[in-house]
C-alpha cells in the first residue's frame, strides 16, 4: 500500500461518481428511508427505496463522508434500480465478498461500475466505508419485510 | 531535552510504513512506550507475578509491594494528599463512570444541574446525560468561545447554587483548548459544586497539582502517557471518596462478608473490586519514572514548540482549516480544501504518516465546528520538527492527489 498504490483505491470511476453523485437528493414522497451510520467515523448515509411488487423501482440516498462511501452509494443506488429485491441483496453479499478480496463474477451480479471499488479491499480501513450503503439496502428492505 | 535519545528508547518508531519511515503522529489516541516500560511489564510476569493483598507467600507480598509502589509514584505525580485517594481502574471512561453512578446518582436529584461544555469527549458526556436522565437533574452546557476556548465570565454565569457538579477536560482532545481547571475549580466551590476533571490529554503532558488546583477529581488513563492500556487512575479528594458507594462489589474490595450484608475495605481498595490490573499498574510506575526523568517542564516545553511550529508550517498551506485557539497543547486539527479526512488520512498514511481521522469521540464539537469529521496530527515528547515537515510536504502531495478532482 504505497503512495502508487494509491490508484487501486482511487480510480477514476470513483472520483466521478464522488464528484457528480448519481441518485443523491432524497424526494419529498413517503418512501421507505434508511438512515445508517459508520459509528467510527461519523460517516452517515440516508437511503430511500422504492419497492413494488419485489423489484428496487427506486433507490436515492443523502449522506455526509469520504469519497469511497458517497461514491459507493452512489454506485450502489445505480446497480440495484430495477432489480429485484432477492437480486438485490445477492449484490450486496456479492460486495462483501469482493470486499475481503474473493474474485466474484460480476456479469453475473450486475455491479457495472461497482468494479473500480475492488482495490477498497486492499485497505481494511476503508472497507466499511465502502459497504455503508449496502448496509443501509440490507437495512430497509428488511424494514419493508 | 534530547529528543533523539528519547526516540531510541522507543523501538516501534524505527521501521518503515509503506515503504516510509514511520512518522507517529496519533498519541492523542495512544502513546508508544518506551523501553523501561516494557520490560518492566515483561519482568514482573517473568519474575513477580502473583495476585495482590492475599498471600502469605513471597511472590506475592512482592508484587503487593510493587503494585502499591507505583500507587506511590502516581499519588507524587499528580501532588494527591494520600494513596488513598488514588484509585486505579481500567482508563479515563472507567474513572468518570465511577463518579458519574457513585457520586452523582447519591448526590443529585431534581432542580440539581450538572454543567458541562460542548468541548467534551463523548467519555465526559455520556456518563452525564445518563446518571441526570436517572436522577432528574439537568445537563446544562457552557457556551464556548469563538475560538474554542471557555470564558470565565460564562463559567460564572452558568454555574449557580443549583449546579451541583461541573465536569470539564483539562484539554480539548480536538481543539487544543487548555482549561483553566483551577479558576474553574474555584467557581464551581463558591457555588458549593464538585469539579470533575478529564484528565486524558492533561496529565501525560503537563504537571498536574490537584492540592493547587483543588480539583475534586481528576481522571486519566495510562496508555496516553507511556504506560500500558488497561490502567488508568480516578484521583478523588478523601472525604468525597469516603462517602461515596463501590460502583463494583466482589473480591478484593471488601472487609467482611456475611450472609446478607458486607462492609467495604477502606480507600482506595473498596473501589477495586476484582483483581485489579497489576502489570498495567506497575508499567504505569516505570512511564511515570520516565516522564519525571526527562521532565514535564521540558516535555511541555517541547511540545509548545512543535504545536507552534506546527501551526506554522501547516498554516503556510493553501487551502487548510486549522481549528482550535493559536494557545494549545500538542495538536493541531485541521481539513484539508474538500478532501474528506479519511481519504486525507489514508494518502498520509501511504507516505508512513500515521494521522486520526474522524469525529475523534466528539460528535456534539464537531456540530459546533459544522463539520462531520476532521484530522488530527497530535504529538509527543518523542516527535521532531522533521516529523512535521513530513506531515506538511504529505499533505500538499495529498492536495496534488486529489488536485483533479475538487
Amino acid at each position: 500500500m504505497s503512495f502508487d498504490n494509491l490508484d487501486t483505491l482511487y480510480r477514476q470511476v470513483i472520483m466521478d461518481h464522488y464528484k457528480n453523485p448519481r441518485n443523491k437528493g432524497l424526494e419529498e414522497n413517503d418512501s421507505l428511508t434508511v438512515e445508517m451510520n459508520n459509528p467510527t467515523c461519523g460517516d452517515r448515509i440516508q437511503l430511500q427505496l422504492k419497492l413494488e411488487d419485489g423489484v428496487v423501482t427506486s433507490a436515492r440516498f443523502e449522506g455526509e463522508g469520504c469519497s469511497i462511501s458517497m461514491s459507493s452509494a452512489s454506485m450502489m443506488t445505480q446497480a440495484v434500480k430495477g432489480q429485484t429485491v432477492e437480486k438485490a441483496l445477492q449484490m450486496s453479499e456479492a460486495f462483501s465478498a469482493m470486499m475481503l478480496g474473493k474474485d466474484i463474477d460480476v456479469k453475473e451480479f450486475a455491479l457495472g461500475d461497482i468494479i473500480a471499488l475492488q482495490g477498497v479491499s486492499q485497505f481494511p480501513a476503508r472497507i466499511r466505508c465502502a459497504t455503508l450503503a449496502w448496509k443501509a439496502l440490507e437495512k430497509g428492505v428488511k424494514q419493508e419485510d | 531535552m534530547d529528543v533523539k535519545a528519547i526516540r531510541e528508547q522507543f523501538p516501534i518508531l524505527d521501521q518503515e510504513v509503506n515503504g516510509h519511515p514511520l512518522v507517529y503522529l496519533d498519541s492523542s489516541a495512544t502513546s508508544q512506550k518506551p523501553i523501561s516500560v516494557i520490560e518492566t511489564v515483561e519482568k514482573y510476569y517473568k519474575d513477580t507475578n502473583s495476585n495482590v493483598h492475599r498471600g502469605v507467600h513471597t511472590l506475592g507480598n512482592r508484587a503487593t509491594d510493587q503494585y502499591e509502589g507505583a500507587r506511590e509514584k502516581v499519588r507524587a505525580f499528580i501532588n494527591a494528599n494520600s494513596t488513598a485517594e488514588i484509585i486505579f481502574t481500567r482508563g479515563t471512561t472507567t474513572s468518570l463512570n465511577i463518579v458519574a453512578w457513585s457520586y452523582a446518582r447519591a448526590n443529585l436529584g431534581e432542580g440539581d444541574e450538572i454543567v458541562i461544555t460542548p468541548m467534551e469527549h463523548h467519555s465526559n458526556i455520556i456518563p452525564w446525560q445518563q446518571a441526570a436522565k436517572a436522577t432528574g437533574a439537568t445537563l446544562t452546557y457552557l457556551p464556548l468561545q469563538e475560538d474554542g476556548t471557555l470564558s470565565l465570565e460564562d463559567v460564572k454565569k452558568t454555574v449557580s447554587t443549583k449546579t451541583k457538579i461541573v465536569a470539564i477536560t483539562h484539554v480539548s482532545n480536538v481543539l487544543g483548548t487548555i482549561n483553566p481547571i483551577k479558576e474553574i475549580a474555584k467557581i464551581a466551590h463558591e457555588n458549593g459544586a464538585v469539579i470533575v476533571v478529564d484528565g486524558a490529554q492533561g496529565a501525560p503532558h503537563m504537571k498536574v497539582d490537584v492540592q493547587d488546583s483543588d480539583v475534586d477529581f481528576y481522571a486519566f488513563s495510562g496508555h496516553k502517557m507511556l504506560a500500558p492500556t488497561g490502567i488508568g487512575v480516578l484521583y478523588g479528594k478523601r472525604e468525597l471518596l469516603e462517602n461515596m458507594e463501590p460502583v463494583e462489589f466482589g473480591g478484593e474490595m471488601i472487609d467482611f462478608v456475611e450472609l446478607y450484608d458486607s462492609t467495604w475495605k477502606e480507600l482506595p481498595w473498596k473501589f477495586e473490586g476484582g483483581t485489579p490490573v497489576i502489570a498495567g499498574a506497575i508499567g504505569l510506575g516505570a512511564a511515570i519514572d520516565f516522564l519525571n526523568e526527562v521532565g514535564l517542564d521540558n516535555i511541555l516545553k517541547h511540545e509548545k514548540k512543535l504545536a507552534d511550529y506546527a501551526m506554522e508550517k501547516l498554516g503556510e498551506i493553501d487551502g487548510i482549516t486549522i481549528y482550535g485557539p493559536k494557545e494549545r497543547a500538542a495538536l493541531v486539527t485541521f481539513n484539508l480544501k474538500d478532501i474528506h479526512p479519511h481519504d486525507t488520512a489514508t494518502v498520509l498514511d501511504a507516505q508512513g504518516i500515521a494521522v486520526r481521522a474522524g469525529h475523534h469521540c466528539a460528535q456534539p464539537l464537531m456540530k459546533w465546528l459544522d463539520v462531520t469529521a476532521t484530522a488530527r496530527a497530535s504529538f509527543y515528547l518523542y516527535n521532531t520538527e522533521e516529523d512535521i515537515d513530513r506531515l506538511a510536504q504529505g499533505l500538499l502531495k495529498a492536495k496534488e492527489y486529489f488536485g483533479d478532482v475538487f
